[in-house]
This record gives structure tokens, sequence and C-alpha cells, in this order.
């Protein structure tokens, strides 16, 4: 038995292979991420329709839980609950009960007392979801949207789904990612899941002090001049600039930073002529991003923020599906246990 | 059986129950909706057969399956694709079996979220038989009653065939 294994599958897959919990990339293979992919395109389908709601998990409640506030992530959340015909719960911690000194395993505890049956967790402590996930009831499907450094896995796929769209493939891509690698949990997914899906080249371009130790250990090369690492680019993926999390002095300044590291037309020409562009949002226009690129035919911005909606219904979809068949295999395996 | 489930028979017979139909309702311009697989595939074929030049409508009814709270999402679901406004049109819904009827109430409901046709035929190859919801072909290709060991299954879409399979003896 591997009850005790520290695999985040154990924890996030069922015995057959399909989700229960979305928590992290780590471990999850081509063909699974193709399965969400290939999911969320037919979701992307429902949200052009008249009425743009499928009844999936009708009657099925999902609290949004973030101990972080964040807009696009949590309203992306809400509406992709709310499309698959959930009730749909939205609380803010982080100016809620815990700061009135109740702590995380009550809160849960209360929660569950609602018959609430999945659980969206943004938490400012990496590990924060895969915690709730050990000690939650059976049945109850947990998303990670965002952990501290750690993953914030259904933005990652989210720009998977961004890049397939417009470039049809991985195989053979040349993906950069640019900034703040260092406070970005995004970035450890994107590596990850691009990676896993056979893009053949992932670099990340930053100065020194913006990025973590080991950077090249998560799958990527790293080039410290732009100039030079704009070079034969596909897809170019900005960061945002995460002036909340830096402590200390990591930065001379912003203007010496965007002159370095900010994409302008100059830099974006660098790159081959059908590049994208993405960045997660919000942006910070003239800090990482000049404004006639973030607004320009090159851009995929907005997309991205669409196909965040389709992401987060195939992930709440999947991992629903996937707590309800495991529950019906455990009574199938009770009754014949009993027989 | 195999004369039973001649392809070109069925297909002569539902062109026929359908021309009848659309005559006697005076619908001169229906809209097709074939439920993926099968039913796409005869969606091709009968709106050849029909003179239907309007591309016909693409039905994918995953999310929209009620037994989802027993055995969770089908994994491989593809877009569905109505190529065409279905409000106030006159559409034909095409399956290639229909047997407890639950897979045309996910098809209904699932085109009823795309706006109000004025009214829909529902046309199958294949009548099985034991219905467990109240939902009836307007036109069946054949009715059948198979053994407790048989299935059909239509294959296709070239050349396009039923697979009368025997399991377990």
């Amino acid at each position: 038995m591997t009850a005790n294994a520290p695999s985040p599958n154990h924890l996030q897959l069922t015995r057959d292979g399909q989700l229960r919990h979305f928590l992290t990339l780590d471990g999850l293979g081509r063909e699974l991420l193709t399965d969400i992919l290939d999911t969320a395109d037919s979701f992307i389908e429902v949200g052009e329709r008249s009425i743009k709601k499928v009844p999936l998990l009708r009657g099925r409640t999902v609290v949004n839980l973030f101990f972080e506030s964040s807009t696009r992530t949590r309203s992306t959340f809400e509406l992709a609950a709310k499309r698959l015909s959930a009730d749909v719960l939205n609380l803010d911690i982080s100016t809620s009960a815990t700061s009135k000194g109740e702590s995380l395993s009550d809160t849960l505890l209360n929660l569950e007392a609602m018959a609430s049956d999945m659980f969206v967790v943004r938490h400012s402590q990496s590990g924060a979801p895969h915690f709730i996930a050990e000690s939650v009831t059976p049945g109850v499907a947990i998303i990670n949207a965002g952990d501290g450094r750690h993953a914030h896995p259904t933005q990652a796929m989210l720009d998977m789904l961004t890049i397939r769209q417009h470039k049809g493939r991985f195989d053979g891509l040349k993906v950069a990612i640019v900034g703040d690698v260092l406070h970005s949990r995004v970035a450890r997914s994107q590596i990850r899941a691009l990676n896993e899906l056979g893009a053949a080249e992932v670099r990340v371009i930053a100065p020194g002090t913006l990025l973590p130790r080991d950077v090249e250990d998560l799958g990527c090369t790293v080039e410290y001049d732009m100039t030079k690492g704009m070079r034969d680019l596909d897809v170019v993926i900005m960061l945002r600039l995460q002036k909340e999390r830096m402590e200390g002095a990591l930065l001379p300044s912003e203007r010496e930073f965007y002159r370095l590291y900010g994409l302008s037309q100059d830099k974006l020409a660098l790159a081959s002529p059908d590049c994208i562009v993405m960045h997660p949002g919000p942006i910070n226009r003239g800090v990482e991003i000049e404004s006639a690129v973030a607004d320009g035919p090159q851009s995929v911005i907005l997309n991205q923020v669409t196909n965040g909606i389709a992401i987060r219904m195939a992930v709440m979809s999947m991992a629903m599906g996937g707590q309800v068949a495991e529950r019906q295999q455990k009574q199938v395996d009770h009754e014949g246990a009993r027989a | 059986m195999t004369a039973l489930l001649d392809i070109n028979r069925l297909l002569d017979e539902l062109e026929k129950g359908l021309r009848g139909i659309l005559t006697e309702r005076g619908i001169e311009d229906p809209a097709l909706i074939g439920i993926r697989t099968g039913g796409v595939w005869l969606a091709d074929v009968i709106g050849k057969r029909l003179g239907i030049a309007e591309p016909f409508g693409e039905l994918d009814i995953s999310f929209y399956r009620d037994d989802f709270s027993r055995i969770g999402l089908n994994p491989r679901v593809l877009p569905s694709s109505l190529p065409f406004d279905t409000e106030g049109r006159d559409i034909i819904l095409i399956d290639d079996v229909i047997m407890s009827g639950r897979t045309i109430r996910a098809a209904m409901n699932e085109i009823f979220d795309y706006g109000r046709p004025a009214s829909v035929i529902l046309a199958t190859l294949v009548d099985l038989g034991a219905r467990e919801l109240p939902i009836q072909p307007d036109v069946a290709g054949s009715s059948l009653a198979l053994a407790p060991h048989q299935r059909i299954k239509l294959r296709g879409p070239d050349p396009l065939y039923i697979e009368l399979q025997e399991s377990g003896q």
C-alpha cells in the first residue's frame, strides 16, 4: 500500500487515474493535461451560446475560499462554477472568521457542515490546499487557486490552452517566461506544463535577483540578457512584478527594470514574427510591458481571461466527476464485500 | 436478423418517414442536428437524401447526461457545434439508436440552451424499445427487440453499416 506516500498524485488522483482534487501539475502526465485542455475546448463552445450554462454541477455547492485577495481568479472561478450550475459561496477569509481567531480546521468543519462539495482555495502559504485536501471529508474536491510561491495550476493550464489555440501544438515551440520568476507560483506551474506537453525549449529571462536558486532544475534554460533571450521565440510570457511580495532591495528601480526586462515593441521585434505575447494580469503598463505591445496584434492577454473560465469549468467538473465516480466505486466494493 | 439490419433499407424508411412528416406539417426549411457519434454520420447522409444544403449541427450531450453523479464526466467530450440559429427553426434531431430515451432528453435540454426551436422531430435509425422515459421517435428506420446478450452498433462513417454484437453466451 502507498497510503502514506508523499506523491501528490496519491492525493489528487483516483485509483483509475481520474482527477479528484487539482492541487499541482507535478506528477500529472501529458495525457491527463491534454484531457483537461480538450474538455476546456468544449466549455469554450458553451461560453459562446445564448445560454452559457450546463447542468453538470446542479445542486452542488462550491465554496471559493480566498485567504488572499484576488479579483480575476476569484471572479473567473465564480463564473465557471455558475456556468456549471453550482451554487457558489464566496468567502474572503482574510477579512473574516480567521481574523477573529478561528483556526483553519474549525473554519473548514463549519463549511463542511454547510454540505459543501468543493473548495477552491487560494492561500499565501505554500501547501495550504494540500493540507486541506488531506484533512477534508472524503467526497469534497479541493482546487488550488494559487498557494504561496508553490503553484497556480489553473493559471498555467489556461496559458497552455491559449498557446495551443494560437500555435496548434507544443512540439518544437520555444517559450520564454520573463520577469519576476522568484515570486511567481505561475512560472513553476508553467515550466512544468510546457515540459510535459513537449515544448522544445523553456527559457526564463530575468535578473539574477529575481530568480530562485537552482532554477534550471525546474526544467528551463536561463538568460539574463533579454535582447539575446528574445531570439526565435514563439511565445513570450510576461510575469507581473509582484511589488507586494518584494522584501528588501531586489530591484534598482522600476524604470531600470523596464529598460532591461520590459517588453517593448523593439524587443518584441527580435522574436519570431508570429510570436504571441501573454501576461497573467493584472498588467503594470510601462513596468513589465509597453502599452502598444499589451494592446497590439500579437497580444493574446484577453484570450487568456476567456480561456480561464473554460479551464476552470473543465477542472471543476473533472474533479467533481472523479469524486462521484470514486464514491460509486466504494459503494460497489462495499456491497461486494458484504455479498 | 441480417436483413433487418440492412442499412440502405433502414435509410430508405427513415427518408420516406421524414418526407411524410415534413409534407404533413408543411415544413420547408428544416435544420438537421445529429447526436455524436452515429447520429452525426446519419445527419450527413439524410441531409443529402433530403436535399438540405445547410450544414448540420453536431451535439455532444456529455455535459447534459443524467448519470454524472454516478459515473462522472465523459473524458472524451468534444465541443457541440450548431452552425445555425435554432430560434424559431424546425429541427430534425437524429440518433442511431433509441432505447431508454435518456440521450434524447439530454439532447433536447441542450438544444433549448441554444434557443427556442419552433418544433423538433425525432428520427432514429433503430428503435430498440426498453424505454424508461416518455419519449418516442416520430420516425424510425426499424423497430427491433434484441435478446439480452445482443447489442447493435452503427459503424461508419464510410462505409456506414450496422454491427450486431453477441456477448457472454
